[in-house]
């Protein structure tokens, strides 16, 4: 795991006068959070493992304006998205997969109507694919028979329907998949949507993610599976204010599927 | 003597009608001061949606005690219901039992009439129980106070109220044509079938005809009377549900849960921003765009009439019963944030500018909004906009989106944000991600080892 991994941008695919099979949306988290950088990483060895051109912005991506637009700033988010949207539109994307629910919700829902439409999917999804086109193959490897829980971001289980593409694939590394006791479309948040990420709580009894993390412990899980990287964030922090870091691992689904690979 | 009762019961008709509407009307009036939104696209859409989760009862089964006690009590209510045509025409004709003409069926009819109005009643006091018995945490809620804690339980002790009466007059009736009592005994036989109500029968035996027809009497006319001032009890009650959980269901929003609408006011603005040829300084072309351009759009909403018809809709909708607060993550963790205040104190603010209306032929400014005086900020900012409450509701209302427009509102027009959220919006705006990272440093991570 230590070589450098070759990530093309679409400047340079541009320049070679081709176009990739699609974009990878890598996200702020996924770009600068040294936790997500980790999905981000394991995303793309999966994706160069499975032969699929693909290209990233990179430094010309920008927030999608997702926390802007759910702190209630309006204006911050639609002069994001008229950005992003003459970038993306400038290089004629179709294609667009994210490890991010919150990019994913604002690319999928909120862009086509500010003049941004693309087929929009999360990694989950695309990993699904890649296995049932046969370009990729999901063993267990140092998971299989662990007993695991997927913790569904809202913006994917919830607020867009998706709950079953990581549980396949959880299912494909031959895990013992356990759900919580709420679970799918009566998820509990982890406590960062919709912008609390980046602030303090309102005064309460306890803080979200540790609540979340309790109904996961409840399972008595050797590992949390997320899909969100600020999920992980939240959860990982859950279980270190529990002091099980060292007995439960938080790793997004991606990184499991890499990991039992030892790629 | 019955052309006295006659008229009397035409002019409690007349007068509980008259007064319904009247509240319909104020009900109609107040929803629309909130501003358009299109919710009439995709008809067969909608129709599913009110079938499956306002007629199927969808989502009320969700939490399964609760679901089905409801269905009982709402299938109770809505077939007992039918009785209430021959009621209405033998209080007006002076009949008794008009349509029992039907023979067979009309035993049938009153007989599933009984049981389900048992079955009414059982549902109702197993509700009474699990609100002041069992005291279900959902119940007792800092907002569940004065008017809303005995609103709940008025309707409860109403409908207990109607249903006793329901099968008392059955009883006295049916005790009646045993005894071959005039106006009620039939050469035919028994007319109606009286499965509940003859085991009420040990309790007035013995009692003399003029006894047992003052009781018939009373209970048939404290029945209709009750079913009237229910009719009108409903405007000020949350019970309005009953109506209104079908307009709601219609109307709700069809998008995935996670898409926000996207504020016009605030398009038009980033239009003219990113047009390289706009003229900051150039006089509106014509007189429609200079009245529009004089009257800026309010973003997001500090006061009722600024939210949209559908969310005062919402407002009138709600039952109170919590479901959307007992799945809220800033609820369950202690935070102010309660999904289902949000709908009572716009409903409650909403009234209250209804009243001013009234009062005053149009809104008075009163020094009030429905921000700070009903909502607070702390309550605003507590909301992961997770959906859990959209979700969790079983008739379709959407507390989210009032908490959203207020936030805007709170961002846009009064820069009130949390300052660590100030700080994200900044380095959104500056460096493009919510942290304090240059856009150059973007791809650093595939050069990381």
């Amino acid at each position: 795991m230590t070589e450098e991994i070759k990530v093309p941008t679409m400047a340079e695919f541009l320049s070679q006068g081709k176009a990739p099979e699609v974009l990878f949306w890598v996200g702020c988290a996924g770009s600068f959070d040294d936790r997500a950088k980790k999905i981000t990483k394991a995303f793309v060895k999966l994706l160069h493992k499975a032969g699929v051109e693909f290209a990233v912005l990179g430094t010309e991506e920008s927030c999608t304006g997702d926390p802007a637009k759910r702190a209630g700033n309006e204006f911050l988010f639609q002069m994001q998205a008229a950005m992003n949207i003459q970038v993306l539109n400038g290089y004629e994307i179709k294609k667009i997969v994210t490890a991010c629910p919150h990019c994913f919700n604002t690319l999928k829902n909120e862009y086509p109507d500010l003049g941004g439409n693309y087929e929009v999917i999360h990694h989950t999804q695309f990993l699904k694919s890649l296995l049932e086109e046969g370009r990729m193959t999901v063993e267990g490897g140092k998971f299989k028979g662990k007993r695991i829980t997927f913790h569904d971001p809202c913006y994917l289980g919830r607020a867009n329907g998706v709950f079953e593409a990581p549980r396949e694939l959880l299912q494909k590394l031959e895990v013992e998949l356990v759900e919580m006791r709420k679970c799918k479309k009566a998820g509990l948040c982890c406590g960062a949507g919709g912008a609390q990420m980046f602030k303090e709580p309102e005064p309460g009894n306890k803080d979200v993610n540790i609540l979340r993390t309790e109904q996961a412990l409840e399972t008595q899980p050797d590992m949390i599976a997320a899909g969100c990287p600020f999920c992980n964030t939240m959860m990982t922090d859950g279980v270190k204010n529990k002091n099980k870091e060292n007995d439960i691992e938080v790793l997004d689904v991606a990184e499991m599927i890499a990991q039992a690979q030892d790629l | 003597m019955a052309i006295l009762s006659q008229i009397l019961f035409v002019l409690a008709l007349i007068f509980a009608i008259y007064f319904f509407i009247r509240n319909v009307k104020k009900l109609v009036r107040n929803i629309k001061l909130g501003k358009t939104i299109n919710r009439r696209d995709q008809p067969s859409k909608r129709f599913k949606n009110m079938a499956m989760v306002a007629l199927g009862q969808s989502k009320m089964v969700k939490r399964p005690i609760a679901g089905i006690l409801h269905i009982v009590v709402y299938l109770g209510f809505v077939i007992i219901n039918i009785e209430m045509i021959e009621i209405v025409i033998d209080g007006i004709f002076g009949t008794h039992r008009v349509l029992s003409f039907m023979g067979g069926f009309y035993d049938f009819l009153i007989g599933s009439f009984e049981i389900l109005a048992l079955l009414v009643l059982v549902g109702v006091i197993v509700f009474w129980i699990r609100r002041n018995v069992i005291r279900l945490k959902r119940f007792w809620a800092n907002e569940m106070t004065s008017w809303p804690k005995n609103d709940a339980n008025n309707i409860l002790y109403f409908e207990m109220i109607l249903m006793v009466l329901f099968l008392t007059m059955n009883a006295a009736d049916y005790q009646l044509q045993l005894v071959g009592a005039d106006h009620y005994a039939n050469e035919a036989g028994i007319i109606g079938a009286f499965p509940v109500s003859q085991f009420l029968l040990p309790l007035i035996d013995g009692l003399s005809i003029s006894s047992l027809i003052f009781i018939e009497r009373t209970a048939w006319w404290l029945h209709i009377l009750g079913v009237l001032f229910f009719l009108n009890y409903l405007y000020y009650s949350k019970h309005l549900h009953i109506l209104l959980a079908f307009p709601n269901t219609y109307f709700a929003k069809l998008q995935p849960q996670g898409e926000f609408n996207n504020l016009e006011a605030v398009k038009n603005e980033v239009a003219l921003m990113m047009d390289p040829n706009a003229d900051p300084f150039a006089v509106p072309a014509d007189d429609a765009s200079a009245e529009s351009a004089a009257i800026p759009d309010k973003f997001g909403a500090s006061d009722v009439q600024d939210l949209n018809w559908v969310q005062l809709l919402n407002s009138y909708t709600c039952t109170e019963c919590g479901r959307c607060t007992a799945e809220c993550p800033a609820n369950q963790t202690g935070k102010k944030l309660s999904p289902r205040k949000i709908m009572m104190d716009t409903r409650d603010r909403l009234e209250e500018v209804g009243k001013n209306i009234d009062k005053n032929g149009k809104f008075e400014n009163d020094n009030k909004q429905l921000l700070n005086d009903y909502i607070t900020k702390e309550e605003l900012w507590a909301c992961t906009t997770c959906n859990a409450c959209v979700e969790a509701c079983p008739i379709g209302i959407d507390p989210l989106s009032i908490i959203m427009d207020m936030r805007r509102y709170l961002v846009m027009e009064e820069s009130a944000a949390p300052n660590e959220l100030n700080i994200a919006m900044g380095n959104i705006e500056n460096n493009g991600a919510p942290w304090p990272y240059n856009q150059m440093d973007r791809m650093n991570w595939s050069q990381e080892k």
